[in-house]
């Protein structure tokens, strides 16, 4: 093993979280690498000194504060939460739909006013006319295919004339 | 029978309020000594590691546990704890450059330095507390990440994965942070670690 491998295995080995084949090939480098050795050497040095500093303790009113923030933090709402209104606004939103259907349907647009049935066939017949429009009849596509009309008058002084 | 951290997560999920209060009681020291040693001030470290509870309160609803516990927890303390030094760094400086020279006593009480008494026992404590702000001061100087991995690893005895997880790197990456750290460590302690060597 060299010295750069090492770099990634000194503190696993110090902290013994290598497995036994790993921690064999470190232990045979360590025998062999003076650096390597007493770099490992110091490295627990400095592990057991920062064993030295002590713990603190969290101030006595740390779980109070805690718990005050805590207290104060607003209660979720569901999606449902949103739609329940109180029932005073509920009341009042109610009054006002119902006020302001109340406006449109007499005030508004009255619609289609219903026609009396004589009404309605009167405006049928008037609608017959379009009928007897001339353009109407010539684009008439059935008419197209009849034979031309035979002119009597033409026929008739021919007779004559013979 | 204890129950586990993530048993506990989920019945605070379920509305159980005082599951809440066991994990409070059973991670807010080491939290508050991670902060503490994070940022060095230990009104910032209590407000931090108050800021970690109500997050993980907030996120009871959403909790899943796809991680270990202590995964989520020290991750939401790294990351405060890292905001809270950049946006500090200008200031700590400032402080840092401009305040008395103190004992900095881990209770917390920062004390001025006392002319040392004659008497031996005291020399003895001063000794013991110059060694002590040595050891602190050479974490202090570690640069953030490297401290951050050095705490996890040494005080929170968290495994490789778990603190790769919550700084949010490689394993192997972490190793050679952690391997950076500990030479840094051995230069700024060489006279501890010498004296060490000899006993």
């Amino acid at each position: 093993m060299s010295c750069e491998r090492m770099e990634n295995r000194i503190l696993a080995y110090m902290d013994g979280r290598l497995s036994e084949a790993e921690r064999a090939e470190v232990q045979k480098h360590l025998d062999a690498c003076t650096v390597c050795r007493v770099r490992a050497t110091e490295f627990s040095s400095v592990n057991d000194l920062l064993d030295e500093l002590p713990m603190i303790e969290p101030s006595p009113g740390f779980d109070v504060r805690v718990r005050a923030r805590i207290a104060a933090e607003p209660a979720r709402q569901s999606w449902w939460d949103w739609l329940r209104l109180p029932p005073r606004v509920a009341f009042a939103s109610s009054v006002l739909l119902l006020a302001t259907m109340f406006v449109i349907y007499r005030g508004g647009d009255p619609g289609p006013v219903p026609i009396p049935p004589d009404q309605a066939d009167a405006a049928m017949m008037q609608d017959l006319s379009v009928m007897e429009d001339h353009d109407t009849l010539s684009n008439f596509e059935p008419l197209k295919e009849l034979p031309p009309p035979v002119d009597t008058n033409s026929a008739d002084d021919d007779q004559q004339d013979m | 029978m204890t129950r586990s951290d993530v048993q506990l997560m989920l019945d605070v999920k379920a509305g159980d309020e005082q599951s809440f209060g066991l994990l409070l009681q059973r991670y807010r020291t080491p939290l508050v000594n991670f902060l503490y040693r994070m940022v060095r001030s230990r009104e910032q470290a209590e407000d931090l590691a108050q800021e970690v509870f109500i997050r993980v309160y907030r996120a009871r609803e959403e909790y899943v546990p796809s991680a270990k516990f202590t995964t989520w927890l020290f991750r939401i303390a790294t990351n405060l704890a890292l905001n809270c030094l950049r946006d500090h760094r200008h200031e700590k400086l400032e402080i840092s450059m401009d305040a008395p020279v103190t004992a900095d006593a881990e209770d917390g009480d920062e004390k001025p330095f006392e002319v040392a008494d004659k008497h031996p026992t005291i020399e003895q404590e001063l000794l013991e507390e110059d060694r002590k702000k040595m050891i602190r001061r050479a974490i202090e100087r570690l640069p953030e990440k490297q401290r951050a991995a050095v705490l996890l690893h040494k005080y929170q005895e968290l495994d490789y994965a778990e603190i790769a997880k919550i700084l949010s790197c490689s394993e192997s990456a972490l190793k050679s942070l952690l391997f950076r750290a500990y030479e840094t460590l051995r230069v700024e302690l060489a006279p501890l670690v010498a004296r060490r060597g000899t006993r």
